[in-house]
C-alpha cells in the first residue's frame, strides 16, 4: 500500500494554507487527521501532487463558547469532541456520536472537520450536525462564508466547500439541556454504521430533532418524525408511531450489509429506540 | 564442566508463558519483509482486473522508462523456466485440472491473476511503474458460483470442455463398512423421519496477520528463498520439481511467520515469479503483497453447496446419511485443493453410529480466486452439516438436541470403534464431555429462560445451540495418504543436538507460524531429557538446518512432530546410558535415569546428561563400540489419526425487531488427551472459536457477477476483533481419554475450536426463532438474513446479496475531481 509520490506542505496559518491551495488548485489535497485521506492515497484511488497538512494550524483546533452557539474548530479530534464539557452541556448529541466513531486510535487522529468535509454518508457526524442545525464556516480566497447544514451536504463525498476553500470551524446552536442519543447499528464493533439514528429532544417531548446516517447519499433529517414527535408523550406507543415515518422519502443504498428495504425498516426501529433513549425512557 | 541442575518440576502440564512471544508480539524479529539484502530489487505485480480474459497485448515501454525500473517481465518473456504451481492431490485418476502457470502469457482465469512483474530499485518505484503497464484484454464470459459452473454453459477453462473437475465417492456398502444408504432412505420415507437439506458453506478468506512475502537470493552456491509460508519443506520440493533447479541447490527458509490458518499452506505464483526473476537477473529480489492483493489472490477457503439426506427411525435413531458436496475450487486446483472437501468424507458421521453412509464430492472450476485449506479444511464443513442436521432431527422428533445425540453417539465403552467411514476411533468419552459442558453452561437454567421469553413474547428471544464434534487430526499415516492419492507422506522428523556446554538444540520438521511450538516442544524435552526448560532451543523452518520435514497444518505438529521428538530424545538417552556406563565403570542395566542424571543403583555415583554431552564432545574417553556423540534423530510415521472431541454449547440472543444477534454464553468442554501447556491450548481454543464464530456470523467473500471481489478490504470482509466476542468458558474433561497411538497421549487442538463452533452458533440462532417456523438461516447469519427469515418474506432467509460494497474511501470531489494520474 504505497501512495503515489506527492509533495507535502505544512502551513501554519489558514492564509498560508489558502495560498497554497490557490497555487496548486486541482493538484492539491487537504490533509486533516488522514483517517480517510490516507487510505484513499494508499489504495491509489486518488493521487494529488501536493498534500497540504492543516495539522500545524493551531487556530483550527479547540472548542469555544460563542454566546448562543459553541464553535468547534475543524481540526478538533473526535476524541476531544466526545470529552469536551461545552459539547456535553450544549450539544450532547455530538458527544454521543463522536464516541461511536471507529475505535479510539482513529478517534485520536480523525478530526471533526475532516469527517464532515469527507462527507461519507455512512460517517457518524453528519446526521448529528444536521439535526443540530450546524453552520459551517468556510474560508476562501475572498474571505469566509457560512453555509447552513441543510446546504452543506451535496452528495456522496461532496459538500458545499469549494475547490479553493477550507472548512475552518463549525458553529453548533446551543441545545442546552436537550436529551440525546446516537443509535448505531453495526455487525462488528469497528464498522461504519449500516444505519444510525441521531436523536435529541427537549423535554419529554416538546421538541425533537432526528438525523439519519447512511439512509441516502447525504445525511438526512427525519422531518415527518420530528413533526409528529412534537408534543407527544415519551412512551413506547407514542414514539413508535412517529418513528414509523422515519424512512419516508429516503433512498438508502443496497450493499453487502443490507438492502434498501431492510435499511428503511432499521431506520424506523432505531428511530424509536433513539428517541426514547434521548428522552430518558 | 557444565553445572548440573536438578530436573525441574514436571514441565508437561505447566502453563508456561510462550518464549517466542516477546519477539513475535513486538515485531522485533525476522519477518520476511524485514529482510534486506545488498543490491536487492523489489517486485510489483500487475494483476488482471478481469475474471476471464485473453491477453491481447502488453505494452511495457512506459513502465520500463519509469525511474529506477530495472525491467518488466511478462509470461511471454519466460518459458518453461517459470515452472508451474502444482496440485499435489489429484483426488481421482481422471481429475480435470488446468495447467497453472504462475504468470499466464495468453489467458487469465480469475481477477487478481498476475500478468506482468515490474522490477525496480525500490518497492515504491516498482508500484508506480506497475500502474504504467498497459495490458489489453479481450474479456471472455466468466463463470461464477457453483450452481452456474455445474451447468457447463460458460466454461472457466474452455479447453477442458467442462467445469467439473472430479467426482469422488465413498459408499459404506461398497467399502464393507456399512449398509446401503438408499435402502435406509426408502425405509425412512415410509416409516420414519427423513430430513433433506441444502446447506451453503460460504467462501472465506484466511486473512492471516502477516501478508505473504518472499525474498529470493540467487547469489551463492545454493539459491535461497525466504518465504512467509507454512511449508518450507514442501516448497523446496516443489521448486525443485517444477523449475529444474536440483533440490540440493535450494535452501528455503520460513523465518518467523505471522499466522497462516492454511492460507500459507500453498506454493504461490508470487513465489515462483520471484524465483524466476531472481534467477534471470542474478540479483536478490523481494515481493511483499498488500492486504488488498492478499484478500484477492491468496487462496480462499470453504465454498461448498451441501446436499444432505438424513434417514432416521421415529425415535430419532439415525439409519443412514447421504451427502453430496459441490465444491468450488476457483480457477485452479491448488496444492491440496481437491482433497480438502474429501477430508470431510470421514467426518460427516462424526461421533455417531450410523449404519449406512454415502458421500460424493463433485469439485468444480470457476473464474474466481482459487480455494484450498483453511483452518479445519473439510472437517468444519462436515461438522457443520451433521451438527445442524442433528438439531433438525431433534426438532422433528420433539426432543432436546442433546438427547438426540445421546441416542446416536458411540458410548465410551464401545471404543475402539470402527466408523461407517472406515476410521478406527481409539478413545473418547462423549458422555463425560457433555455432562461437564452442560453443568458449566448452566444448560437447564438457560432452557428455562428461553421458555420464559417465548411465553412472554419477548422482543429478544434466546436460543441454545449444540455441537458435539470430533475430528481426525495429526495428518496423517503415510499409507492412508497414499491410498487417497495424496502426493506425500505424513511422517515427521526431529533431531536432538547435545551441545558441548550441556545446552540442547532440537530441530523439528514442523514449521511453526505462531502456534507456540518453541515453548511446548521445550517443555516436552525438558521433561523427557531432564534438562531445564530454558536450556532447550527449538530450531525449525530452514531446510539447511531442518533438512527433513513435512511442516505444519492439520493439527499435526504436536501429535506427529512431538512424537518424533520423543523418539529422538529416547535415542539420546540410550546413547548417553552407554557412555555413562563406560565412564562410571558400571553395567548399563544397573543405571537409573531420572532428572537428567544417571545413577548407579544402590550407590551415590552418577553423571548428568550435560556432563555426558561434554564428555562426548571432548571424546577423550568413550567406548570402543560407540561414535563420540550422543546426538540422535528420528522419523515418526503415525499409525492412526487421533480424534479429539468435545461438546460445545452456545446461547444466542436474537433481536426479533432488527435481526441482530448477540452471543450470551459459550461453553466448550474439549477432550484433547494429555495437555502439554494449558495456556497454549486455551489460546488455540479461543482463537479457533472466534474463527468458527466468524463464519457463522460475519465473514463472507463475495464476488460480483463479473468476478470482482466485492469484499476486497476489511471494511467489507468483516473480520471480528476482541470487541466482538465474549469471554468464553473453556473447560476440559476431568479424566481425558488419552490418545493411545502416541506416547504422550496428545490429540490435536489447533483446529478444534473452529470446527466445533460454527454449528453451535447457527444452531443457537435457529433455535431462538424456530418457534416462528424457521429451520435454517444461511451463513453468515447477518441481521438482514435473520430479519428476513423472521419476516418470512423469503423462506429460509435471503440468499442473494446485493453485489456492491459501500465505498468509504472514494476519491473525493473536494479540491480535486478525478483520479487522473492515479492509473488503474
Ligand atoms: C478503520 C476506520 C474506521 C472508521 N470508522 C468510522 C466510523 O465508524 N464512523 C465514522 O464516522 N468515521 C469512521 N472513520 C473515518 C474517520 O472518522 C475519519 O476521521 C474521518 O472520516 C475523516 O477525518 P480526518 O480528519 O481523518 O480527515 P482526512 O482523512 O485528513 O480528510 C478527509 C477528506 O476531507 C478533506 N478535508 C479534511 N479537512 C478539511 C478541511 N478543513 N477543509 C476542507 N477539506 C478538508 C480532505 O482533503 C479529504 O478529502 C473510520 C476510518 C478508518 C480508517
Amino acid at each position: 500500500m504505497i501512495p503515489v509520490k506527492f509533495d507535502y506542505l505544512a502551513p501554519t496559518s489558514v492564509e498560508e494554507a489558502l495560498a497554497a491551495l490557490g497555487e496548486h488548485g486541482d493538484d492539491a489535497k487537504i490533509l486533516a487527521g488522514g483517517q480517510s485521506l490516507l487510505p484513499v492515497l494508499r489504495m491509489r484511488l486518488n493521487a494529488p501532487e501536493v498534500v497540504i497538512d492543516l495539522g500545524g494550524i493551531s487556530s483550527l483546533r479547540g472548542i469555544r463558547d460563542d454566546g448562543d452557539a459553541i464553535v468547534i474548530g475543524a481540526m478538533t479530534t473526535h476524541h476531544d469532541v466526545r470529552d469536551d464539557h461545552l459539547v456535553k452541556q450544549h450539544a450532547l448529541l455530538l458527544s454521543k456520536a463522536a464516541a461511536e466513531v471507529a475505535d479510539s486510535q482513529i478517534r485520536h487522529r480523525g478530526t471533526f472537520g475532516g469527517a464532515l468535509a469527507h462527507a461519507d454518508p455512512a460517517g457518524d457526524l453528519g446526521a448529528p450536525a444536521l439535526a443540530l442545525g450546524a453552520q459551517f464556516v468556510v474560508a476562501g480566497p475572498g474571505g469566509t462564508r457560512t453555509v447552513e447544514a441543510s446546504d452543506f451536504f451535496v452528495d456522496l463525498f461532496e459538500t458545499a466547500i469549494g475547490d479553493d476553500e477550507i472548512l475552518t470551524e463549525v458553529r453548533i446552536p446551543k441545545h442546552t439541556g436537550w436529551g440525546a442519543h446516537y443509535e448505531k447499528f453495526v455487525r462488528v464493533a469497528h464498522q461504519w454504521p449500516i444505519v444510525a439514528v441521531a436523536a435529541t429532544v427537549r423535554g419529554s417531548i416538546d421538541e425533537a430533532r432526528v438525523g439519519l446516517t447512511n439512509m441516502g447519499s447525504t445525511p438526512l433529517r427525519a422531518t415527518a418524525t420530528e413533526q409528529a414527535l412534537a408534543g407527544v408523550s415519551a412512551t413506547e406507543d407514542g414514539v413508535r408511531e412517529a418513528a414509523q415515518l422515519a424512512a419516508d422519502g429516503t433512498h438508502p443504498p443496497s450493499d453487502l450489509n443490507g438492502a434498501a428495504d431492510y435499511r428503511q425498516h432499521l431506520a424506523r426501529v432505531l428511530t424509536g429506540r433513539a428517541v426514547l433513549r434521548a428522552a430518558g425512557v | 564442566m557444565t553445572a548440573t541442575q536438578d530436573r525441574p518440576a514436571a514441565e508437561i502440564g505447566k502453563d508456561r508463558r510462550r518464549k517466542e512471544d516477546q519477539r513475535l508480539i513486538t515485531g522485533r524479529t525476522r519477518w520476511t519483509d524485514n529482510i534486506t539484502l545488498p543490491g536487492m530489487l523489489h517486485l510489483a505485480m500487475v494483476r488482471s482486473p478481469f475474471a476471464h480474459a485473453t491477453i491481447t497485448s502488453i505494452d511495457v515501454d512506459a513502465a520500463k522508462a519509469s525511474p529506477n525500473v530495472v525491467t518488466v517481465l511478462t509470461g511471454k518473456d519466460f518459458g518453461e523456466e517459470l515452472g508451474v504451481n502444482i496440485n499435489a492431490w489429484p483426488i481421482t485418476p481422471d481429475q480435470k485440472a488446468p495447467v497453472h502457470s504462475p504468470m499466464p502469457a495468453d489467458r487469465v482465469a480469475f481477477a487478481g491473476e498476475v500478468v506482468a512483474v515490474v522490477v525496480a530499485r525500490s518497492a515504491a518505484e516498482a508500484r508506480d511503474a506497475a500502474e504504467l503497464v498497459d495490458v489489453e484484454y479481450d474479456e471472455q464470459p466468466a463463470v461464477l458460483g457453483i450452481k452456474n459452473a455445474l451447468k457447463d454453459e460458460v466454461l472457466a477453462h474452455p479447453d477442458l470442455g467442462t467445469n467439473k473437475s472430479a467426482l469422488w465417492i465413498f459408499d459404506s456398502n461398497d467399502a464393507g463398512t456399512g449398509s446401503d444408504v438408499e435402502a435406509a432412505i426408502e425405509e425412512a420415507r415410509s416409516n420414519g423421519i427423513l430430513i433433506e437439506r441444502e446447506y451453503r458453506q460460504q467462501r472465506l478468506i484466511p486473512a492471516f496477520m502477516e501478508p505473504r512475502s518472499v525474498v529470493v537470493d540467487p547469489t551463492g552456491e545454493q539459491l535461497t528463498m525466504w518465504s512467509a509460508t507454512q511449508i518450507p519443506h514442501i516448497l523446496r520440493f516443489a521448486l525443485a520439481a517444477t523449475t529444474g533447479v536440483p533440490e540440493s541447490k535450494i535452501r528455503v527458509i520460513a523465518p518467523d511467520v505471522g499466522g497462516g490458518f492454511g492460507g500459507k499452506l500453498q506454493t504461490t505464483p508470487e513465489e515462483w515469479i520471484a524465483w524466476a526473476v531472481a534467477r534471470r537477473l542474478s540479483k536478490p529480489v523481494k515481493y511483499t503483497e498488500t492486504r488488498s492483493e492478499s484478500l484477492m489472490s491468496a487462496h480462499h477457503g470453504r465454498d461448498q453447496v451441501q446436499t444432505l439426506t438424513l434417514a432416521a427411525d421415529k425415535d430419532g435413531k439415525v439409519t443412514g446419511l447421504k451427502v453430496h458436496l459441490d465444491a468450488d475450487m476457483g480457477a485452479y486446483i491448488s496444492i491440496v485443493g481437491g482433497g480438502v472437501p474429501v477430508l470431510g468424507a470421514f467426518m460427516f458421521n462424526a461421533i455417531y453410529k450410523f449404519p449406512a453412509y454415502r458421500f460424493e464430492c463433485q469439485t468444480v472450476l470457476t473464474n474466481s480466486t482459487w480455494t484450498d485449506a483453511y483452518r479445519g479444511a473439510g472437517r468444519p464443513e462436515a461438522t457443520y452439516a451433521i451438527e445442524r442436521l442433528m438439531d433438525e432431527l431433534a426438532a422433528e422428533v420433539g426432543v432436546d438436541p442433546l438427547e438426540i445425540r445421546e441416542r446416536n453417539w458411540i458410548t465410551h465403552e464401545e471404543f475402539p470403534f470402527t466408523t461407517v467411514a472406515g476410521l478406527e476411533y481409539d478413545t473418547g468419552n462423549y458422555e463425560a464431555a457433555t455432562a461437564k459442558a452442560k453443568e458449566s453452561f448452566g444448560y437447564d437454567a438457560l432452557r428455562a429462560e428461553q421458555r420464559e421469553r417465548r411465553e412472554r413474547g419477548d422482543r429478544v428471544q434466546l436460543g441454545i445451540g449444540v455441537s458435539t464434534f470430533t475430528e481426525m487430526c495429526g495428518l496423517a499415516p503415510s499409507r492412508v495418504l497414499g491410498s487417497l492419492d495424496y502426493g506425500a507422506g505424513g511422517w515427521e522428523h526431529a533431531s536432538v543436538r547435545m551441545l558441548a556446554t550441556g545446552k540442547v538444540e532440537i530441530v523439528t520438521g514442523a514449521s511453526a507460524h505462531g502456534q507456540g511450538h518453541e515453548t511446548a516442544f521445550s517443555q516436552i524435552v525438558a521433561d523427557r531429557l531432564g534438562v531445564p526448560f530454558e536450556d532447550v532451543e527449538v530450531l525449525h523452518g530452514d531446510t539447511q538446518i531442518s533438512h527433513k520435514g513435512l511442516d505444519t497444518y492439520g493439527s499435526r505438529s504436536l501429535v506427529v512432530g512431538g512424537e518424533a521428538l520423543v523418539k529422538a530424545v529416547d535415542k539420546v538417552v540410550d546413547k548417553a546410558r552407554h557412555l555413562a556406563a563406560h565412564l562410571l565403570e558400571a553395567n548399563a542395566d544397573d543405571l537409573d535415569y531420572s532428572g537428567g542424571r544417571f545413577t548407579v543403583r544402590g550407590t551415590d555415583q552418577g553423571v548428568a546428561i550435560q556432563e555426558l554431552a561434554t564428555a562426548a564432545f571432548a571424546a577423550h574417553n568413550y567406548p570402543e563400540d560407540m561414535e563420540p556423540s550422543i546426538d540422535a534423530e528420528a522419523t515418526y510415521d503415525p499409525v492412526n489419526f487421533n480424534y479429539p472431541h468435545g461438546t460445545h454449547l452456545c446461547a444466542m440472543e436474537v433481536d426479533t425487531e432488527t435481526g441482530a444477534v448477540k452471543m450470551r454464553k459459550y461453553t466448550c468442554c474439549d477432550d484433547i488427551g494429555t495437555i502439554i501447556n494449558p495456556l497454549i491450548v486455551a489460546g488455540q481454543v479461543h482463537g479457533g472459536l472466534v474463527q468458527g464464530i466468524a463464519q457463522a456470523l460475519w465473514e463472507e467473500a463475495v464476488h460480483d457477477e463479473s468476478g470482482t471481489l466485492v469484499s476486497g478490504s476489511f471494511v467489507d470482509y468483516l473480520l471480528p476483533t476482541a470487541a466482538d466476542t465474549i469471554s468464553f468458558d473453556v473447560v476440559h474433561t476431568d479424566d481425558p481419554s488419552v490418545c493411545t497411538t502416541n506416547t504422550l497421549g496428545t490429540k490435536g487442538v489447533g483446529e478444534a475450536g473452529t470446527i466445533a463452533s460454527t454449528p453451535a452458533v447457527v444452531n443457537a440462532v435457529v433455535d431462538a426463532v424456530r418457534h416462528l417456523g424457521i429451520n435454517d438461516i444461511q451463513m453468515p447469519c447477518t441481521p438482514e438474513r435473520v430479519w428476513r427469515a423472521i419476516e418470512g418474506s423469503r423462506a429460509g432467509g435471503a440468499t442473494d446479496t446485493p453485489s456492491d460494497a459501500m465505498p468509504h474511501f472514494q476519491e473525493g470531489a473536494l479540491n480535486q475531481d478525478s483520479t487522473e494520474g492515479a492509473g488503474q
